[in-house]
């Protein structure tokens, strides 16, 4: 057994055990963020804090839950909306979080794109990045199932059909999925184990990969420069802190992204006490009903531009384009074949593809909310067409960049 | 050395044994998500058609989805997909727009159904008429049994439509 003396402290006793201290200084003081940022660069703990926030309004929502076909509706939009105390808090504070993660994850993805922080070694930052999204991305669907309203069940039931993959008819992948013909009892525990076990644990370990894959390549900056991380860190050390390019995580960066944090919790909750309506579909307010398909299905906002990706093909090739849309964001490191870690501005064609992809999504998005009829349809195909226009021509407008 | 390969030769049958035990692992995964017994033995559904109106859609639950009994009228179109019986004419599918498995909305007035999901439009035998589903409504086992129709049981006029790939 190693020597331990007596202890002057509970911090030294904890620190004998545990190495506290290292531990502290490894990952927060001495793990150095350059100073060139902006409240973009806060994004991550935004995340990280409204991930938090839905863990603890989740875990209060479970006392009260009901995983039954019969009583999920009730314990949902009775007992916990009307007889908990402070039920409504939670449900509205899970439900405004689940759909503002979306929001700041977005600004996240496309604030990566922009400074092009996802290459030259940060490939692995942004793939574990893309892994959360996805993962995210079923959290969301799977808890819009639980409330067991008609759009929980109809959504349930088109989600599960893509499984069939058009004309594949691989029905019985579909009725494996669900454990039963339609979306029933098996389906609604499945998808409730899911939500609050096996994605959460997903999510808990990708969140760790994602902060590994951060370490070595380091946070980009505002100007993608190359920064010689120790020389820097021993500037900062030796007391220069002026001249230094970094600074320390704890205390000073955290303290900025403390900042941002709080401008966004106070939007936040004024959402949460005063608009959570938008987080709520008036529709998912009747009970499912398998024998009455609501007059409009459509998604949470977050999942419209993917869903009218779907919406202007035939079956299949529809389906395909809808695969290649949820993976494509996962290729940009690769896709993008120019040397340049700059921010978009100064990357000439690049700029203009960057300003053209957000402003698509956003079409995309629109269009998902509308009827699919007459100009709507028209304006969703040929958003569609430049999304893929976009993608496909990405190597060849970053091929002959000229270096920044 | 020795000790090394006989490491090597450990390692191996425990990596061995493992795989062994994870495809065991992956098999009771596979089934426990498998439809149980009470959920497949959703029986048969037994609808009597003579009271039917023409033009006036019922829905009937089979399995758990909607089986949608239209009477046809005089001026609608004939099909080799109708159900007859007696001097009658009826749609009978299941319910469901084979894109995505929403339910199409019956229109008498424009004698249509519509898809709000995605727009598709099928016509009163069935028929695809308008993208995105990509074939008609699918027709489910029956049987017809004097003016009474059996669902999920596989009558002689069901195996005949079958052979004929008119089912779907």
């Amino acid at each position: 057994m190693a020597q331990f003396e007596k202890a002057n402290s509970l911090h030294e006793w904890l620190d004998q055990r545990l190495a506290i201290d290292t531990l502290e200084r490894v990952l927060a003081k001495e793990y150095w963020i350059p100073k060139n940022i902006n409240f973009l660069w806060a994004m991550g703990m935004v995340l990280a804090f409204t991930f938090g926030i839905l863990l603890v309004s989740g875990i209060f929502l479970l006392m009260y839950y009901q995983p039954n076909v019969k009583l999920a509706f009730d314990s949902v939009n009775y007992t916990i909306m009307r007889e908990v105390e402070f039920g409504w808090l939670w449900r509205h504070v899970h439900a405004v979080a689940a759909s503002v993660v979306f929001l700041i994850i977005y600004i996240h993805m496309f604030t990566g794109i922009y400074y092009g922080s996802y290459k030259k070694g940060r490939e692995m930052i942004w793939i574990s990045g893309m892994l959360l999204f996805v993962t995210f991305s079923a959290e969301a669907f799977s808890g819009y199932m639980l409330p067991w309203g008609q759009m929980s069940y109809w959504a349930g039931m088109v989600i599960t059909n893509l499984f069939s993959v058009g004309s594949l008819e691989l029905n019985g992948l579909v009725e494996w999925i669900r454990g039963d013909y339609v979306p029933g009892q098996a389906f609604l525990d499945r998808f409730f184990m899911l939500h609050v076990l096996l994605l959460p644990l997903a999510i808990l370990g990708l969140i760790g990969l994602h902060f590994g894959a951060l370490r070595i390549p380091h946070v980009n900056n505002q100007d993608g420069e190359e920064i010689d991380f120790e020389a820097e860190a021993a500037k900062y050390k030796a007391g220069n802190k002026k001249e230094a390019k970094v600074i320390a995580f704890k205390p000073d960066f955290l303290s900025k992204d403390m900042f941002v944090l709080s401008v966004f919790l106070i939007f936040f909750f004024y959402l949460v006490f005063w608009h959570y309506s938008f987080a709520m579909d008036p529709i998912n307010f009747d009970p499912a009903d398998p024998m009455k398909t609501p007059p409009h299905i459509y998604p949470e906002w977050y999942f419209l531009w993917s869903y009218e990706i779907l919406r202007p093909f035939p079956k299949d090739p529809g389906l395909v384009a809808f695969g290649i849309a949820q993976v494509i964001f996962f290729l940009i490191p690769f896709l993008d074949r120019s040397p340049n870690v700059a921010p978009a501005v100064r990357r000439g064609k690049f700029n203009i593809w960057f300003w053209v992809m957000l402003v698509d999504v956003i079409v995309l998005t629109v269009m998902g909310k509308l009827p699919p009829e007459g100009i709507f349809s028209t304006i969703g195909l040929v958003a569609t067409v430049v999304f893929f226009a976009l993608w496909i021509s990405l190597p060849f407008i970053t091929k002959n960049e000229k270096a920044v | 050395m020795a000790e090394n390969s006989r490491r090597d030769f450990m390692g191996k049958v425990f990596g061995g044994w493992a795989a062994l035990g994870g495809l065991g692992v992956l098999y009771a995964a596979k089934k426990t998500w498998d439809p149980l017994p009470s959920v497949k033995a959703a029986g048969f559904t037994t609808v009597d058609l003579s009271a039917a109106e023409p033009n006036v859609l019922n829905v009937e639950k089979w399995r758990g989805k909607p089986i949608f009994i239209l009477k046809k009228t005089p001026d609608m179109e004939k099909s080799d997909r109708d159900v007859v019986v007696g001097k009658d004419r009826f749609l009978v599918a299941i319910g469901l727009c084979t894109h995505l498995g929403c339910i199409p909305a019956y229109r008498p007035d424009k004698k249509d159904f519509l898809c709000a999901c995605h727009g598709g439009m099928f016509d009163t035998s069935g028929d695809n008429i308008k993208p995105p589903p990509p074939s008609p409504l699918v027709i489910p086992p029956f049987k017809v049994d004097g003016t009474k129709l059996v669902l999920g049981e596989e009558g002689p006029e069901y195996k005949k439509m079958k052979e004929a790939g008119l089912i779907a």
